[in-house]
């Protein structure tokens, strides 16, 4: 079943786990006693892939079903309510790391199907008036001619009324706020064309343009729904960050008993108990106990940092060693995670600002249309006065130039390209994203889960007694600190069943278990044994040395490649870091960046993003942690991992799905590429139109040349996206299993 | 002209009755998964077990 299962060895599948309290976490209850959590599984691609996926979740007690959908890479599984399965572990162990995926928005979808729908009503009345229009064309005269003309009338109805609706209230809103958009040429030149085709047949006159009316509609129709599924798929990220913070928290009242208090409900002054594994809930001082707190989602700094009684530590660390009693500072509303959601909601304001191209672009067409309607109209008046000929004429004009290659010249460009960068791991959220892609002239890096993995490795391994790294690894199992897990990592495989009695975590020190052989302590040095020099962690057997183990963060796959590619196509590039200066100063020497910046607070790397922006760059923001959230969105264009936090994703434009940072700059090569093709599109659109307005001017567009030219127009800028599919195979993301260790 | 009256109805049923199949195949997720429906042939029934 391997056969292409990526990364089933040990080595891949420990890069990206999803810890199965987050899917916990991300379901949600069906309400018959079962839940249901939807993951995003990237490595799927085959049939094999499915079956293994799948009966490999089937068999976990308590799952009901599950289901992989390959087109979107995800897996939906429901299993019993209060059962825990551990879906993610069990994935990652057969190779397939999973995602906590966006939930899926049924508001969203249920205006995709109805745009399916109309695609398919005016299909369906498209195809059959068209065949009626091509018996006219070839010579059905008199009452045959009049007969079809009917049904035709008959078949536009639903057409106009189910497809037509969609530009009609488009128009309408638009209009009603004093603006003009592409919907309104087509709705105008619509309801003109059935009208006076309904004129046409009464009088049983030859020229009838409701095969144009409604197939115009099916083309555009077309457009919009590639558009949609292009459309900002992303929820806004402030949801994603309310989530991540605490319920609430067990407060310590003054007569000695707890009460478990809602988030919104903590004042300043309380005492509160943050057990193991818990998120401090709100800025606070630590009173009682001493602990390693992960602060990696608050300051982006990968090593936890030991915390003892009187640190004030800040709301979102969680806290890995030791219960914790402490004093709340502020209530939740004054804390770090509000101020975070403040500064996002801020620069998420900032970014929907951004015009889109196709909107710039009709917002100049649709008033140079209507225009030229009118002055056709006018022209013909004078000239002849025969207004029934003047009026066919305009209406001629502005079925004619109807954008309907311009209507889709976008949107398809968009669909290919998304296509092509799923292909490469990456998901587009937004459509606006490439388009702001491709503009990106300078390149702004966070460090910690972003160029580097964000997990510490052993990378002495190869030095030590392989006998001490079992009883270390059977030691580390025991505890959720980061170095434990790597020590865990680095050990599997190698560890008997070492037993231990007595295991005890001393926060912020190390563990220790006792056997036959004595004491083993596992942690700092000068605590788990005497003396000895600084550095490192220490395995120790009655107080006595006995191993050294060293860590470091790893750097991303292609990281430094991927660094390199971007300054040559981009500009500049830089990286900002909450983290320490050595830990920064020697990535930024690995992967050669000459610009950085050390020890930042979310606020100031925004700062620097805004400030950049203000002097004419273009930033593209590429970050994880929740301390990045808000310069994502304040960047002009944004991309992050699929192991960065919740709030990370949802705030970014773009998100890779592989571990691998070649996913980048293919990503800017695909959008700029498909900009490219954009305005190639638009041009061949509007050269059309200088071509075919004159004739219809002339009043020389019958419904035959208008149906010829409206086609033809369309095929080729279909054409002409479908170019991108082909782009340089050769960029392809790196592969995914390439390690490079830092220096 | 007579064999109009009813060939024009015909055409149209059976044009409407591809869309009703259209929109019944929408609405009953058969484009849901177009990747995964290809693949899944490859399948052996017994391996997919209940679903």
């Amino acid at each position: 079943m391997s056969c292409c299962a990526p990364g089933t060895d040990g080595d891949a599948a420990e890069l990206t786990v999803l810890s199965d309290d987050e899917v916990a976490m991300s379901s949600r209850s069906l309400g018959d006693g079962s839940r249901q959590v939807e993951l995003s599984v990237p490595a799927v691609h085959c049939a094999a892939c499915i079956n293994a996926v799948e009966s490999t979740l089937r068999e976990i007690e308590g799952v009901e079903a599950a289901r992989v959908n390959l087109s979107t890479r995800r897996v939906t599984v429901r299993y019993r309510d209060g059962a825990m399965p551990p879906l993610a572990t069990r994935l990652a162990a057969i190779g397939y790391p999973a995602h906590p995926a966006e939930e899926a928005e049924t508001a969203n979808d249920a205006e995709f199907s109805r745009l399916l729908r109309a695609v398919a009503v005016s299909g369906f009345a498209a195809g059959n008036i068209m065949l009626l229009s091509v018996s006219v064309w070839s010579g059905a005269e008199g009452a045959t001619r009049d007969l079809f003309h009917y049904v035709s009338a008959l078949i536009a109805i639903p057409a106009l009324i189910f497809a037509g609706g969609i530009f009609y209230r488009s128009a309408w809103s638009a209009l009603s706020h004093g603006r003009v958009n592409m919907d309104l040429p087509i709705a105008v030149g619509v309801t003109l064309a059935y009208a006076m085709s309904i004129h046409e047949t009464v009088t049983h006159g030859p020229h009838a343009y409701f095969d144009a009316a409604v197939s115009l509609l099916f083309f555009l129709l077309i457009g919009r729904t590639l558009d949609h599924a292009m459309r900002n798929r992303a929820r806004s990220a402030v949801l994603g960050l309310a989530r991540l913070s605490p319920r609430g928290a067990l407060v310590l009242l003054p007569d000695g008993s707890r009460d478990y208090r809602q988030l919104g409900d903590i004042a300043a002054g309380d005492r509160l108990l943050v057990a193991v594994g818990e998120r401090i809930p709100v800025d606070a001082r630590i009173e009682t106990g001493a602990s390693d707190l992960d602060l990696a989602l608050v300051t982006g700094e990968s090593t936890p940092v030991p915390v003892t009684r009187g640190v004030t530590v800040r709301a979102g660390g969680l806290n890995l060693t030791g219960p914790l009693t402490l004093q709340a500072l502020r209530p939740a509303s004054g804390s770090f995670l509000a101020e975070m959601l403040a500064m996002l909601e801020a620069a998420e304001g900032g970014r929907a600002r951004y015009r889109r191209i196709a909107e710039r672009v009709s917002t100049l067409y649709a008033p140079v249309v209507h225009l030229g309607a009118l002055v056709t109209f006018f022209g013909w008046m004078a000239v002849g006065g025969d207004w029934h000929f003047a009026m066919t004429t305009a209406i001629a004009v502005l079925i004619i130039t109807c954008p309907c290659a311009l209507g889709l010249a976008v949107p398809i460009v968009q669909v290919v390209a998304a296509r092509r960068l799923f292909e490469a791991g990456i998901m587009v959220k937004d459509g606006s994203g490439l388009e702001r892609l491709a503009e990106a002239n300078h390149v702004v890096l966070d460090k910690t889960g972003t160029l580097t993995l964000g997990r510490p490795r052993l990378v002495n391994g190869d030095e030590i007694d392989p006998r001490m790294l079992a009883v270390a690894a059977a030691l580390a199992a025991h505890s959720r600190h980061p170095f434990s897990r790597a020590l865990a990592t680095a050990g599997r495989g190698t560890e008997r069943a070492i037993a231990f009695d007595g295991l005890a975590e001393h926060p912020g020190q190390g563990i220790e278990g006792r056997n036959d052989e004595g004491v083993w302590r596992l942690g700092r040095p000068g605590w788990a044994s005497e003396g000895g020099a600084d550095g490192g962690t220490v395995l120790s057997l009655d107080g006595r040395e006995v191993a050294r183990f060293a860590f470091e963060d790893r750097l991303r796959p292609g990281a430094a490649e991927a660094v390199d590619r971007l300054a040559r196509l981009v500009g500049l590039v830089e990286m900002l870091s909450g983290d320490a200066q050595p830990a920064c100063r020697q990535v930024a020497g690995a992967l050669g960046i000459e610009q950085f910046q050390w020890a930042l607070l979310p606020a100031q790397k925004v700062e620097r993003i805004v400030t950049l922006g203000r002097e004419g760059h273009r930033v593209l923001m590429v970050g994880d942690g929740l301390n990045d959230a808000p310069a994502l969105a304040a960047a002009h264009v944004s991309a992050a991992p699929a192991t960065a936090a919740d709030v990370g994703r949802s705030a970014a434009d773009f998100v890779f799905l592989r571990d691998g940072l070649g996913a980048v700059p293919l990503a800017v090569e695909v959008a700029r590429k498909a900009d490219r093709l954009i305005r190639q599109n638009i041009a061949l659109a509007i050269g059309y139109n200088v071509v075919a307005v004159p004739i219809a001017v002339l009043g020389h567009a019958t419904p035959l040349v208008a149906a010829i030219a409206m086609s033809l127009s369309s095929l080729l800028v279909v054409a002409n996206a479908l170019r991108l599919a082909r782009v340089s195979a050769t960029v392809e993301a790196t592969p995914a299993r390439t390690i490079v260790a830092p220096a | 002209m007579t064999t109009l009256v009813y060939l024009i109805p015909i055409a149209l049923f059976l044009g409407g009755l591809a869309l009703v199949a259209f929109l019944w195949a929408l609405r009953s997720g058969q484009y849901d998964d177009l990747d995964g429906a290809a693949h899944r042939v490859l399948l052996d029934e017994a391996s997919l077990g209940a679903d």
